[in-house]
C-alpha cells in the first residue's frame, strides 16, 4: 500500500547568507485511498511543500526525511522520483518549444512504465485520455504547453496524471486560474485517476475551498508560517471558507 | 571594375571586384575582428596555394539547366560584388562555375542537388555558382558540403519577378576543412526566397548570406542550425539589404555549442534605407549552450533611416538549457540526459523541420543526433 511520509522537513532555497527557511519542520502522512487538502495563504510555503517533494533544485532540504514506500525520496533524481511513483502537477507548467506533446507523453510513459507503448494502442489510449478532459487531439501536435490557455496547461497536466498513473499525486493549485467548467472537467480527472485505483493517494494543494467541492478531502490542513499549523476533516475546509486565514496568519508570524 | 560608388550604409561599407580593393584583414576589423585569421591558411592574404580541388557531383530534374561554365560567361556576377577580400579573391580565382537555370513559369519536380567533395585541405580551392530562377518558376536547390577542403566561393541566387528559390546549404565538412562563403541573393518583384543554412563539420565555417530587393514585394526567409563542437569556429553573417519598399524578411539561426573552444558567430545586419517604407523585417539568433568553456559572438544590427516601417525587430539570446525545462522533463520520469536531447531536439528542430526536402531533413536530424551522442558526460545533474 503507497504511503507517502513526511518527516520534520525543513527546506530552504538560495545559499550561504542568502538562505530563506520556507518550511519549518513539516509532518504528514498521505496513504493510498486518502485524499488531503492542504489549504493555507499565499506564501504560506505550499509550494515549496510540493516542489520539495518533486526535487526541484531551487530547494535544499536542510533536514528532515520524506519516503515513498520506506525508500528515501530525498535520495533520489528528479526522474526517480517520478518513476517510483510520484507525480506533481505544476501550477505553472513551463512552454519546451520544439518538444511536442505527443514525443513528451510517448517519453514519460515509455520512462515510467519502464517499456515502450506499442504505437498504436498508445494512440488509442492518448485519444481516449484527451477526449475525457475535452482536449482536442491536435494538441498533440502542438509544442509543449506553448501558446496554451491556463485552462489548457492545467487540462494536460491532469491528462498526464491519468496516463502516469503515480502512486501519490501532488497537484500544485490546479484549480488557480480555471472557470467553473474547465475546474470540473479537472476534478473529473483527478477523481477518476484516485477512484479508479485504490492504490493511490491524493494530495491537493490549494488557496480556495470550490475545488473541495468537486474533489471530496477525507483530511484538510492549514498550511501557515511554513508548517502544518491545523488539521480535521472536511469541515475543516468549510470553517477556512467562512472565516479565512486570519488567525492561522497571525499565529504564523508569532511562531 | 573600381569600388562601388553608390552611397552604403555603414553597415556595407564596400564592394569591388577587385581583390586589391581590400585590405588585407589583420583581425581588428570589425567584419574580421572574430574569426580567428590564421586558421584561414592564407585565403584572406592571398598566400593560400591554389592547388586545391573540390569536386562537384550535380542531380537535375530534366526540365532545370545545369551547366558547367568558363570564368567568361557573362551570366557569372552579374548578381552581387563582393564586399571582402576572401570573396573577392574566389571571384578573381575560380576556374569554372556552375549555373543553374529554372526556365520561366517551370515548376521543378525535384530539388537540384549539388555535392561539393574535397579530398584534401592543404591547398586552396575557389568556387561560384550562380543560379537563375526566371519569373515564375519554382525550385529547390540542396548544396552539399563534404570532405576536406579549403574552400572559398560565390554563390548569387538570382530570383525573378514572383520566382520562389528555397535553397538549403549544409556544410558538413571533415574536421579540418575551412570554408569562407559568400551567398548572395537578389529578388525581384514579388520573388519567394528560403534559405537554410545548417554548418555542423569543418574545422572553421564562415558564411556570409546577404539579400537584396531588386523590386517591391520581395520576401526572405533565412533559416540557420548549428552545432558546434570543441575546437570549432563556425561563423554567420547575415545582411539583408531594405532598399526598397514593401519588402519582407525573416531571420531565425539557432546554434548548439559544446566543449572546449566551440565558438559560434552571429551577425544580423539589417538595413532599412530611407527608400524602404513599409518595410517588416525580424531577425532572431539563439545558441545554446552545453558545457563550459565554449564561447558565442552575437551581433544583431538593425540600421532604420525610414520612420513608415511595418515592423521592425531583433532579438538575441545566448544561454544555458533552462533548469525549469529539464525539470518538467525529469518530473514526469524522463532520465536527465535524455530530457537534455529532448530539450536540444527541439530547440533546433523547430528550424529543422521547415526543410522542405525530406531526405535532407531526415539527415539533419541524424546528424544532430550524432552531435548529441559525441556529447560529453553532462556538466552535473541539477542539485537534489
Amino acid at each position: 500500500m503507497a504511503t507517502l511520509e513526511i518527516r520534520d522537513l525543513h527546506v530552504s532555497v538560495g545559499a550561504g547568507e542568502d538562505a530563506k527557511e520556507i518550511l519549518r519542520g513539516v509532518d504528514l502522512t498521505v496513504k493510498a485511498g486518502e485524499t488531503h487538502a492542504i489549504m493555507g495563504p499565499n506564501g504560506s510555503g505550499k509550494s515549496t511543500l510540493a516542489y520539495a517533494i518533486a526535487g526541484h533544485p531551487k530547494y535544499t532540504v536542510t533536514s528532515g526525511t520524506v519516503t515513498l514506500d520506506g525508500e528515501d525520496v530525498l535520495e533520489m533524481s528528479v526522474d526517480e522520483r517520478a518513476r517510483a511513483g510520484l507525480f506533481l502537477a505544476m501550477q505553472y507548467p513551463v512552454e519546451v518549444p520544439g518538444v511536442s506533446v505527443s514525443n513528451f507523453l510517448r517519453s514519460a510513459v515509455t520512462a515510467v512504465r519502464g517499456e515502450a507503448p506499442k504505437l498504436r494502442v498508445f494512440a488509442k489510449e492518448t485519444k481516449a485520455a484527451m477526449d475525457a478532459l475535452s482536449i482536442d487531439p491536435a494538441f498533440a501536435q502542438r509544442s509543449l504547453n506553448e501558446g496554451f490557455s491556463g485552462g489548457e496547461k492545467k487540462r494536460h497536466e491532469i491528462l498526464q496524471l491519468e496516463m502516469l498513473k503515480p502512486k501519490i499525486a501532488v497537484l500544485d493549485e490546479t484549480d488557480s486560474g480555471l472557470d467553473v467548467d474547465a475546474l470540473k472537467v479537472v476534478s473529473e480527472g483527478i477523481n477518476r485517476f484516485h477512484d479508479g485505483d485504490p492504490e493511490t493517494g491524493v494530495l491537493l494543494i490549494t488557496h480556495y475551498t470550490r475545488i473541495l467541492r468537486y474533489v471530496k478531502p477525507d483530511f484538510v490542513h492549514v498550511f501557515a508560517g511554513g508548517r502544518i499549523v491545523e488539521q480535521g476533516g472536511p469541515e475543516l475546509a468549510d470553517q477556512l471558507e467562512s472565516e479565512g486565514y486570519e488567525k492561522y496568519v497571525k499565529a504564523g508570524a508569532s511562531a | 571594375m573600381g569600388l562601388d560608388t553608390r552611397p552604403l550604409s555603414t553597415l556595407h561599407e564596400k564592394a569591388s571586384y577587385e581583390v586589391a580593393d581590400f585590405e588585407v584583414p589583420t583581425g581588428r576589423e570589425e567584419e574580421w575582428r572574430f574569426t580567428p585569421l590564421r586558421r584561414l591558411k592564407g585565403l584572406h592574404n592571398g598566400t593560400a596555394d591554389a592547388s586545391g580541388k573540390v569536386i562537384s557531383e550535380i542531380e537535375t530534374p530534366a526540365e532545370i539547366k545545369v551547366e558547367t561554365v568558363g570564368r567568361d560567361d557573362e551570366r557569372l556576377g552579374k548578381a552581387f560584388v563582393p564586399s571582402d577580400r576572401v570573396s573577392a579573391q574566389a571571384w578573381t580565382s575560380f576556374t569554372e562555375a556552375t549555373v543553374v537555370t529554372v526556365p520561366q513559369e517551370v515548376e521543378a519536380s525535384a530539388p537540384v542537388v549539388i555535392r561539393r567533395h574535397g579530398e584534401d585541405a592543404s591547398g586552396a580551392a575557389y568556387g561560384h555558382t550562380t543560379v537563375i530562377v526566371e519569373p515564375f518558376a519554382k525550385a529547390t536547390v540542396v548544396l552539399s558540403h563534404r570532405g576536406s577542403a579549403l574552400y572559398a566561393e560565390n554563390v548569387e541566387f538570382v530570383v525573378g519577378d514572383s520566382a520562389s528559390l528555397s535553397v538549403i546549404s549544409l556544410q558538413d565538412w571533415a574536421d579540418d576543412a575551412v570554408h569562407v562563403g559568400r551567398q548572395h541573393a537578389k529578388l525581384g518583384r514579388d520573388a519567394r526566397f528560403t534559405s537554410h543554412n545548417i554548418s555542423l563539420g569543418g574545422d572553421l565555417v564562415r558564411i556570409s548570406p546577404s539579400v537584396e530587393y531588386a523590386e517591391r514585394g520581395g520576401d526572405a526567409e533565412l533559416y540557420g542550425v548549428y552545432f558546434a563542437d570543441g575546437g570549432q569556429h563556425l561563423e554567420h553573417r547575415l545582411l539583408v539589404d531594405h532598399a526598397v519598399a514593401t519588402c519582407r524578411s525573416r531571420v531565425d539561426y539557432r546554434g548548439a555549442l559544446q566543449d572546449q573552444d566551440a565558438h559560434a558567430v552571429w551577425i544580423g545586419d539589417v538595413i532599412i534605407r530611407a527608400e524602404a517604407e513599409g518595410t517588416d523585417t525580424y531577425e532572431l539568433n539563439r545558441n545554446l549552450v552545453l558545457t563550459d568553456g565554449t564561447r558565442v559572438d552575437s551581433v544583431p544590427n538593425l540600421e532604420i533611416l525610414t520612420g513608415e516601417v511595418a515592423g521592425a525587430g531583433h532579438a538575441s539570446a545566448s544561454g544555458r538549457l533552462d533548469d525549469e525545462h529539464l525539470f518538467y522533463l525529469q518530473a514526469r520520469g524522463i532520465p536527465f540526459d535524455q530530457a537534455r536531447r529532448m530539450v536540444v531536439r527541439g530547440f533546433l528542430g523547430q528550424l529543422v523541420d521547415r526543410i522542405q526536402v525530406e531526405e535532407v531533413r531526415e539527415k539533419v536530424a541524424a546528424a544532430i543526433e550524432a552531435e548529441l551522442d559525441r556529447a560529453p558526460a553532462p556538466e552535473t545533474e541539477p542539485a537534489r
